[in-house]
């Protein structure tokens, strides 16, 4: 049976520069689409993908990953803003890989554009008035 | 031209005091030039909202019955330690406090998705509160356990009392390291990933204030949406820093001890926050107005943003481990525009100050001084200045060897 999953990669900083997606490929046959990668050599990166394959490919491709220490999270349903918390302090805005916040120039606040987000959960918890919601 | 105070608030309680924020005045001097806005201009407001992390409350919860000490005993609300070093109802609840059973950072970066900061802002709500507290009896204090709710209506007296905040300039975190960085300045990415900012730059207090001239010990000001005073200069208050030729700090200077009736305020100006990987604290919206006695006084107030500078620190190694050396000198107007230079690199920048709350708190202000609620008041002592000899020690550790 084959299953395809949205999923969240965290690299610890000596894993980036592995060739890790190839041998999901390779090694495991799987097929991925990269929604979204926030990785350089010798970094801390972050990749967003589809991962897709038969269950027991699957299930053995995530083993690999969690062996050579990269941090798998399955990616939510849903993230949005408790617009009555968000103090438009900003800490959310550098921090969020598919620039989903940005300033509005003349007021100042941080607008969210749920369109842009890929919910990978980064600014849940970086979010010091926790206005940030993943909803499973 | 001198106005004095008397002056400004006899216009005040006639509804006929000329009010402007901080932004608003840069225009208008701008326009009119110095002089001419001076004399109609009477009062300036400012305004921040940020994490101000050495904020506290003391509260009396008045006498149970039969009575307890807490003093000396222990005790919790909502599961956070509350400091009973003090008389039998009386505690002190830190904004960084954190209930005993919290991980804290053993798995790093931690949550703290609770604290002091949120008991306080709960309180602030109208919310009942969970008081939980052992005492060791005595004569006159015979009780040992004491479980009850209290309501911040029903108690007698809750002080918000804040013995650092409002810092006039603050640093620039970046993050040089190859790993990311969870620190009391946010979520610092690898390899400059971004920088971060925490002041309100032209409408922020005491850098519309350099010299402090008009804010002295007891300023009346807006505080978590209530009234409050100047009760001291803050901790770590360093008049003696390097200065821009505006009399403008360029790094963190000035700070001011705040303290004000917690039943008056409000919790969207005391919001508890979570600093991932670093702890509890508590956002605090802080307004102080600036009476315009002078020329010199208005034009301290026209100081734009890009005329304040800030220091880029480094937090993987320079700052944890105390060392010299900063990465450069920016100012709030490429700080603000969303990206700056660092080490020829083009980092995004993002603030843990809110602007739009600082504008909202300076409008506040100005609202409530022309309507004439708010009357100004003359400060009974000078915040110690570039004249006084303080100096910003660190910590020299003596070793303890008996
Ligand atoms: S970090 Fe949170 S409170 Fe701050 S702007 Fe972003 S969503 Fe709003
Ligand atoms: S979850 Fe947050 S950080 Fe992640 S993409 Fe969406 S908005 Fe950006």
């Amino acid at each position: 049976m084959d299953i395809s999953k949205r999923i969240v990669l965290h690299f610890p900083p000596h894993v980036t520069g592995q060739p890790v997606v190839y041998r999901l490929v390779k090694d495991f046959n799987l097929n991925f689409n990269i929604l979204k990668a926030s990785v350089s050599p010798g970094e801390e990166g972050l990749l967003i993908m589809e991962l897709g394959g038969t269950q027991k490919n699957y299930d053995k491709g995530i083993q690999y990953l969690a062996s050579v220490g990269v941090k798998i999270q399955s990616l939510s349903q849903d993230v949005v803003r408790d617009e009555a918390r968000c103090t438009h302090c900003g800490a959310c805005v550098a921090i969020c890989p598919s620039g989903a916040f940005s300033l509005e120039a003349k007021t100042r606040k941080v607008l969210f554009d749920h369109n842009k987000c890929v919910i990978c959960g980064l600014c849940v918890k970086a979010c010091p008035p926790r206005a940030m919601r993943l909803y499973f | 031209m001198l106005k004095t105070i008397v002056e400004i608030n006899e216009k005040i309680k006639k509804g006929k005091a000329v009010v402007v924020t901080a932004e608003e005045v840069i225009d208008i001097a701008r326009e009119k030039g110095l002089h001419k806005a001076a004399e109609e201009i009477d009062v300036v407001t400012t305004g921040t909202f940020s994490p101000m992390c050495s904020s506290g409350a003391f509260l009396n919860f008045g006498h149970s019955q039969p009575r307890i000490k807490l003093g000396g005993g222990k005790a919790y609300l909502n599961d956070v330690p509350v400091y009973t070093g003090l008389a039998a109802a009386d505690v002190f609840l830190g904004a960084n406090a954190l209930p005993d059973d919290d991980p804290r950072n053993k798995f790093h970066p931690g949550e703290f998705n609770y604290g002091g900061g949120h008991v306080i802002e709960e309180l602030v709500a109208g919310k009942d509160i969970r008081l939980v507290a052992t005492a060791y009896g005595t004569d006159c204090y015979p009780r040992r356990k004491l479980e009850s709710w209290i309501n911040l209506k029903d108690i007698n007296d809750a002080i918000l009392f804040n013995v650092r905040n409002a810092y006039q300039n603050y640093e620039v975190a970046v993050n040089s390291s190859d790993r990311m960085l969870y620190t009391y300045m946010g979520v610092l990415k690898p390899n400059l990933g971004n920088a971060h900012y925490s002041t309100s730059g032209q409408l922020s207090p005491l850098l519309n204030d350099p010299y402090y001239k008009s804010i002295g010990v007891g300023t009346k000001v807006f505080i978590g949406g209530g009234i409050g005073y100047v009760a001291w200069h803050g901790t770590q208050h360093n008049p003696n820093v390097p200065r821009g030729e505006n009399g403008v700090p360029r790094e963190g200077a000035g700070s001011l001890s705040l303290i004000g009736d917690l039943k008056q305020m409000k919790p969207e100006w005391l919001v508890g926050t979570s600093m991932f990987g670093y702890g509890c604290t508590l956002s605090t919206g802080i307004g102080i107005p600036i009476p315009v006695l002078s020329e010199e006084i208005l034009r301290y107030t026209t100081v734009t943003d890009d005329e304040i500078f800030a220091p880029i620190i480094e937090f993987s190694e320079t700052y944890p481990q105390r060392k010299p050396g900063i990465l450069g000198e920016i100012s709030y107007a490429e700080l603000k525009s969303g990206h700056i230079k660092v080490q020829g690199k083009d980092v995004p920048t993002a603030s843990l100050s809110s602007y739009p709350k600082a504008i909202e708190i300076a409008g506040i202000l100005k609202d409530w001084i022309e309507r004439g609620e708010f009357l100004l008041t003359e400060p009974v002592a000078h915040l110690p200045g570039i004249e006084s000899d303080i100096t910003f020690k660190p910590l020299e550790e003596r070793l303890i060897t008996e």
